[in-house]
């Protein structure tokens, strides 16, 4: 089995981008993409794209070129990118392809996203008594995970903190403003203990990558970030997800935790050989709880790591170095393959202000509805 | 309740009135495993009253007003928060249920609470409350 290398990254910048749809902002970063591979559209040999409310990506080829070539469009909510490169790998892996392209974009309109009960197959009483905002849903699970496990509200409001201080060194980032505890911690309450500093914003943006086979990389001589694992996985019984009228009493891990102890087990790797890591951030809640399902921590003891800058860009372990959601926005089909696209930057040690000193692995983890994880570990 | 009682429920098959009230949930006839609400396929699914004291096992305040529709909830300028979460029903399943009747600072996981059947708009709905009212406060 031949090992997959990322060759070319790209991307259009995150936020709002007026005039300019999400198939364009794809395109654009799969043009980046190419371009940083030195590589010509025509030599890539098989496309895996995505989005949420932005189009079909294989309709890019209009743009790019009719080469023939097959392009699968992958539909997996907020795992879109990390079912799109795990397709891709997968596809070097079985000698379909040597040279791959995977693409993500999105634009979403402003505000929350509104889901109707009949979509997700729940009943209208769901929606009409008002509990069927996703918003409910993460407040939910961490304040049943704050209270078991001792998490302050302080350490919600620092991991804000981080993410904005973060998003400040990031080009691509949306929110490029530090901003202090103080007005995270005093800003407008959301859903309790949630304030609205500590949720990200659905937004715009998209990411491409390109992708190889071992033997390809070398042919270009190109300076390889390795696939060591690329990982997704679907709920378990029991898990916490959003929209459940009804839990069972049983309670059961989350798809995180499958997808993280699979990928560490297909690369040879534990939690403790990861530089740099790239969490899902919906909110704050939610890199604070990922940090111990990914297995970088024990319950509870994230109070100490956020309390003592453990993740900060020069801790132990830097989480989310670009700022993550919460400085990035939510543009759904793209967010995951932003998490790998930054890792690539640091594992290149191309990350300007943001670089962490010698990072040589990397994790990214994208968490999304209905209960699905994808985990990719790169390695220098 | 008198007057509560003579609205229509918000769903066929949610609740039985009573009296006392209680939730209505499925038993999966093979593995035994109870959700809410009960699902239309009776013959897999049994409909069973659930137990009508539980505790709070997990809650959050609705700060905003949810995008209408499928809110229907009253229209208040301003908007009037309103408390929300999932109650563990002893043996049974935990169900997500609005919180009413509490104060939002007292809101604590482990607080024991109680099935009460309310107005919303012109159809009655659930909630659970605390269960040491021995009236509702309508």
């Amino acid at each position: 089995m031949t090992d997959v290398a990322i060759i070319g990254a790209g991307i259009h910048r995150f936020g709002r981008t007026d005039g300019v749809s999400g198939l364009q902002q794809g395109v654009i970063a799969a043009r980046a993409a190419l371009a940083d591979a030195g590589v010509e559209w025509p030599d890539i040999r098989i496309a895996f794209g995505g989005s949420a409310a932005a189009g079909n990506a294989d309709t890019m080829v209009a743009e790019l070129g009719l080469t023939g070539l097959p392009f699968l469009n992958v539909a997996n909510g907020c795992a879109t990118g990390g079912s799109a490169l795990y397709s891709a790998a997968n596809a070097i892996r079985a000698g379909e392809a040597d040279l791959a392209l995977v693409v993500g974009f999105d634009k979403h309109p402003r505000g929350s996203f509104n889901p109707e009960p009949a979509d997700w197959g729940l009943p209208e009483w769901y929606g009409e008594t008002g509990m069927m905002l996703t918003t409910q849903f993460f407040a939910l699970k961490l304040r049943r995970y704050m209270e078991s496990f001792g998490i302050t509200p302080v350490t919600l409001g620092r991991v804000a903190e981080k993410a904005f201080a973060n998003g400040a060194l990031a080009p691509h980032a949306w929110r490029r403003e530090p901003v202090d505890l103080e007005t995270i911690m005093n800003s407008q309450m959301v859903n309790d203990p949630l304030t609205k500093f500590m949720f990200c914003s659905p937004s715009e943006g998209a990411v491409a990558l390109v992708l190889a086979s071992a033997a390809k990389a070398r042919e270009l001589g190109a300076t390889p970030v390795w696939v060591r694992a690329a990982v997704v996985r679907t709920r378990p019984p029991g898990s916490f997800e959003v929209f459940s009228p009804s839990l069972d009493l049983a309670r059961g891990p989350s798809p995180t935790v499958l997808a993280s102890r699979a990928a560490f087990e297909v690369a040879g790797l534990g939690p403790e050989d990861v530089d740099v890591a790239q969490l899902q951030d919906t909110e704050s809640g939610a890199e604070i709880m990922h940090m111990a399902e990914n297995g970088f921590c024990a319950d509870g003891e994230q109070e100490a790591w956020l309390a003592e800058g453990r993740t900060r860009i020069g801790g132990r372990l830097p989480v989310n170095t670009d700022g993550g959601c919460l400085a990035c926005g939510e543009p759904i089909g793209a967010s995951g393959l932003r998490q790998v696209y930054e890792n690539v930057m640091q594992l290149r040690g191309a990350a300007g202000a943001r670089q962490v000193e010698g990072a040589r692995i990397g994790y990214s983890h994208v968490y999304g509805a209905p209960g699905l994880s994808a985990v990719t570990i790169l390695a220098s | 309740m008198a007057d509560a009682a003579t609205l229509p429920p918000i769903a066929e098959g949610l609740f039985d009135l009573g009296p006392p009230p209680a939730l209505i949930g499925g038993r999966d006839r093979r593995s035994g495993r109870i959700v809410f609400p009960c699902p239309a396929d009776h013959d897999r699914f049994e409909p069973v009253r659930l137990p009508r004291e539980g505790r709070i096992w997990s809650w959050t305040v609705q700060r905003f007003p949810p995008k209408s529709p499928p809110y229907a909830g009253p229209v208040e300028t301003p908007f009037r928060p309103f408390a929300l979460g999932y109650v563990e029903l002893p043996g049974a399943v935990i169900v997500e249920s609005r919180l009413e009747g509490f104060a939002f600072e007292a809101l604590k996981v482990g607080l024991p609470c109680t099935l009460r059947l309310l107005p919303f708009g012109d159809r009655l709905t659930y909630a659970f409350g605390p269960s040491d009212e021995e009236e509702q406060p309508q």
